[in-house]
């Protein structure tokens, strides 16, 4: 499993999202690596389809894909909790699924 | 870091509204507290606390407070700050305070703002008596432990001062035009 966490310094939330990720990645038993990748220009958040920070790809997808007339810029990025309500941080629910896909698909045929 | 230290006095302002109206704070004379407060559309972390915004402006609206809030973001580089996508904002959650439109950056720049959202809070003097964050917890409302607006606003309308006056801002930078 390759796990990419994407980041711009100019948001705070890069850190206890981070934090976010490892813990869920602990309680799922998931050892990968994360690949840190800070992102510094415009120029890479549109090569990276950078919506926001943070951004977690897993195996090369976005765990919460944006949609197709998403802007990418040097951002935070706006996460939709369950409750509808708004979050600079991915929820451990869906960091968790992403996981959880991600090692499903890994063991399919 | 502000320009403004607990106790300077606010800064004057004019600044266009969604609603066609210019604002300046010679119209809330009568107001005993105003909160500058910097915002924007775009950023989670104004998203998160926005509803939390609109509820303490409506609990406190007849104690005497007054929210103006600002977005000062370069529309350019991030067009879902822009004025017209602004109102479609205002309109769509009923802000039920001023949303104002810093588009020269002149006033952000002033106040020495840095993040949205980010809280300047007057009293009847209009001295600066709080500045920082609306409370500790952006993500959870029912996990916030520590209501630094609203305890300040209690502070001040019971003729004390904030026991915190200052918290680190947190939120989204402000988005500056190239210069």
């Amino acid at each position: 499993m390759q796990i990419q966490f994407l980041f711009w310094e100019g948001c705070p939330s890069h850190e206890p999202a981070l934090e976010r990720l490892r813990t869920v990645m602990k309680e799922e038993g998931v050892t990968a690596e994360i690949e840190i990748i800070e992102i510094t220009t415009r120029e890479q958040a549109q090569e990276w389809r950078f919506p926001g920070s943070p951004t977690i790809l897993i195996d090369g997808l976005d765990i919460d894909p944006p949609p197709p007339d998403a802007f990418f810029t040097l951002t935070c990025r706006a996460y939709t909790r369950k409750d509808g309500r708004i979050s600079p941080l991915p929820s451990p629910e869906l960091i968790r699924r992403a996981l959880c896909a991600a090692r499903e698909a890994a063991w399919l045929p | 870091m502000a320009n403004l230290n607990i106790g300077d006095p606010v800064i004057p302002l004019s600044l266009p509204g969604v609603d066609g109206k210019d604002y300046s704070l010679e119209s809330y004379q009568a107001k005993p507290i105003i909160a500058v407060i910097f915002s924007c559309n775009h950023c989670p972390y104004v998203r998160a606390w926005e509803g939390r915004m609109i509820d303490i402006q409506a609990a406190y609206a007849e104690k005497g407070v007054q929210f103006l809030v600002i977005s000062s973001n370069d529309a350019s580089q991030y067009p879902a700050d822009s004025f017209p996508m602004m109102k479609e904002r205002a309109e769509q959650l009923g802000f039920n305070f001023p949303y104002l439109y810093d588009e020269s950056q002149e006033i952000a720049r002033a106040y020495g703002a840095q993040r949205t959202p980010e809280v300047f809070l007057f009293d009847s003097d209009r001295r600066l008596r709080y500045h920082g964050a609306i409370d500790d917890n952006y993500e959870d409302p029912e996990a916030v432990s520590a209501h630094h607006l609203i305890d300040a606003l209690d502070a001040l309308l019971a003729g004390q001062s904030p026991a915190v006056a200052a918290t680190p801002p947190v939120g989204c930078t402000i988005k500056w035009k190239p210069n």
